[in-house]
Formats: structure tokens, sequence, C-alpha cells
């Protein structure tokens, strides 16, 4: 019953912000002050387009998401596509190196969200547990004892 | 009905509402708030109209900017990024921004301010190619800043 409201909690949050990844951890110091490794993102994403200034996670094909903002861009005349680049605030170079494929730009496909809330700390959890998977056992087995043992 | 577990829980419970009704009330704060920013910017000098050695062109300027943010700091806002981009059109696209300058404003004591300074980013275009008669400096939108 929790198990089910939970996961129909993450698929209305999936469909109501339009991200296939509503909520994202910060895992790099790169865009300190603001953003500091461990805190959460909520992402939302709509068909306005990406200009420069705003704050973007992207996933080019790589194991995670990246969290920073959009310093240039390039939109067609005809069809509306965009190129785009990126760069982390507390980054000195922009994250041309990054991109997977050899790839100069960013294509807008590749971005699934823009920030529009944050949480500190939050993300730790998610953190320790991804570096330590000694403790995601360890805390599955207590929730699951605690369920089993609860009497209501 | 009195146990320690009982009680934590319902203490826990408690704060996290208290908490999450202050975010909320701040966020919501912030609509109370109309900013009335300034900024100004001026171009001082083109340092250079050149050929990079791969071949493209870029433009270097130094340029003078101003401007007061105090407004924009609210018990909402966490940080003010401000940015200078130079934002013009093409044959093939119908918009370019490219970033020339970029800051983060952390707090209002520091939302005032005045600076000198050529641009941080290299002004090249996505083809390499530019040309210009004279450069216009027309409407400039200040960004969003995230809760």
């Amino acid at each position: 019953m929790v198990i089910s409201s939970a996961l129909i909690i993450w698929k209305g949050l999936i469909c109501i912000t339009g991200s296939e990844s509503p909520v994202v951890v910060v895992l790099s110091g790169s865009m300190e002050p603001g953003f500091k490794r461990g805190d959460i993102l909520f992402l939302y994403m709509n068909r306005d387009p990406i200009r420069a200034g705003q704050i973007v996670v992207f996933n080019d094909g790589r194991d995670v998401p990246i969290v920073h903002r959009v310093i240039e861009v390039h939109e067609q005349r005809d069809n509306k596509e965009a190129d785009i680049l990126t760069k982390g605030d507390a980054n000195l170079y922009d994250d041309r190196m990054l991109y997977t494929s050899s790839n100069r730009w960013l294509q807008q496909k590749y971005i699934m969200g823009r920030a529009v809330g944050f949480l500190p700390y939050v993300g730790w959890l998610t953190i320790i547990m991804t570096d330590k998977p000694i403790i995601k056992y360890i805390l599955l087995g207590a929730l699951g004892l605690l369920v089993i043992i609860s009497k209501e | 009905m009195h146990s320690f577990g009982y009680r934590l829980n319902g203490l826990l419970t408690f704060a996290v509402t208290i908490l999450a009704l202050m975010c909320a009330i701040t966020s919501l704060s912030d609509n109370f708030n109309t900013p009335s920013p300034s900024a100004e910017i001026k171009i001082m000098n083109i340092n250079w109209f050149q050929k990079q050695p791969q071949g493209h062109d870029e433009v270097s300027l130094t340029m003078n900017v101003s401007a007061d943010l105090q407004s924009l700091f609210t018990w909402n806002t966490k940080q003010v990024f401000i940015f200078v981009a130079a934002e013009y059109e093409t044959r093939k696209n119908s918009l370019n921004q490219v970033s020339l300058w970029d800051a983060i404003i952390p707090a209002k004591e520091h939302a005032k301010f005045w600076i000198h300074t050529s641009n941080k980013y290299r002004f090249v275009d996505q083809t390499g190619k530019m040309s210009a008669d004279k450069i216009v400096l027309t409407g400039y939108s200040l960004p969003e800043e995230y809760r």
C-alpha cells in the first residue's frame, strides 16, 4: 500500500513535470556556490525554447546526468532546433570536452529539464547509498523488518 | 499512546510540517515583491577583431557594467546570476546567444556594483565567421532567480 502510493506519486511527478527524471541529486561541486554536492533539484520541462542563463539537466548518453548552465544558444531559423553550449558555474571552461562522441554542441533533445526548485542536503542519502551499497541493504532490511513486526 | 516512539513520530511530523509551511510561505511571499532592478552596459572599446589560429573570427571587447540589483533579493532569493550575452541573428539561425561575461551575486550587499572588464568568454560565432558594420546596444533582459 505504501509502495504503490510511492510509485503513484513518482509517476505522477514524471507526468506533471514533463521530465523523465523530475528530481535529481547534485553530484559534483561544479555549480558552486549556488548548488553544492548533495542538494536535490526539482526539474520542469516544457516546450519553451532554451535560452542562455537557464540551468538545465542533460544526459547525452552518459552514466549520470549533468546539471549546468546554458551559456550559448544557436537556434536555427527553419526548424527551431538549437545547438547549445553549457558550463558549470564553478568551472573555468565550458562543457565541450564532456559531450559524448565528440559533439561540439549539445542538442536540445538531450535536455531533461530546467531546474525550478531546490532543497539542500537532502540528496546526501542517495549519495551515501550509492557510494556504500551496504548502507542501502541495511536500510532496506530495517524497513522490511519494521513492516513485518508492526501490528497495524 | 504515550510511548517514546509515538511521541518522537509526532514531533518529527510536526517539525517537518512546519518546515514545509515556512518554505511555502517564503515562495509565496515572493509574489508580493515587485523588483525594480537597473543595469547599464557601455562598451568602452573593441579590442580586436581577428582570426584565431584555427581560422575563426573572434571579437574582444572591454565594457563597463554597472547595476543596482538590490531589489531582487527577497527571502526567496538564493543567488542572482548575472550575465552579459551577445544576442544576434544570422542567415542560418534566427537567434544566437553567446555569453560574454557572468558573475554570481550571493547577497544583497554585493548587488550594487560597477565593473570594468573585458569579455570573460571568447566571442566566436558558431560558423566561425563574423562581420559587422556597427554594433548597436539594444534592450537587455535580466535573468531569473532560482529558489
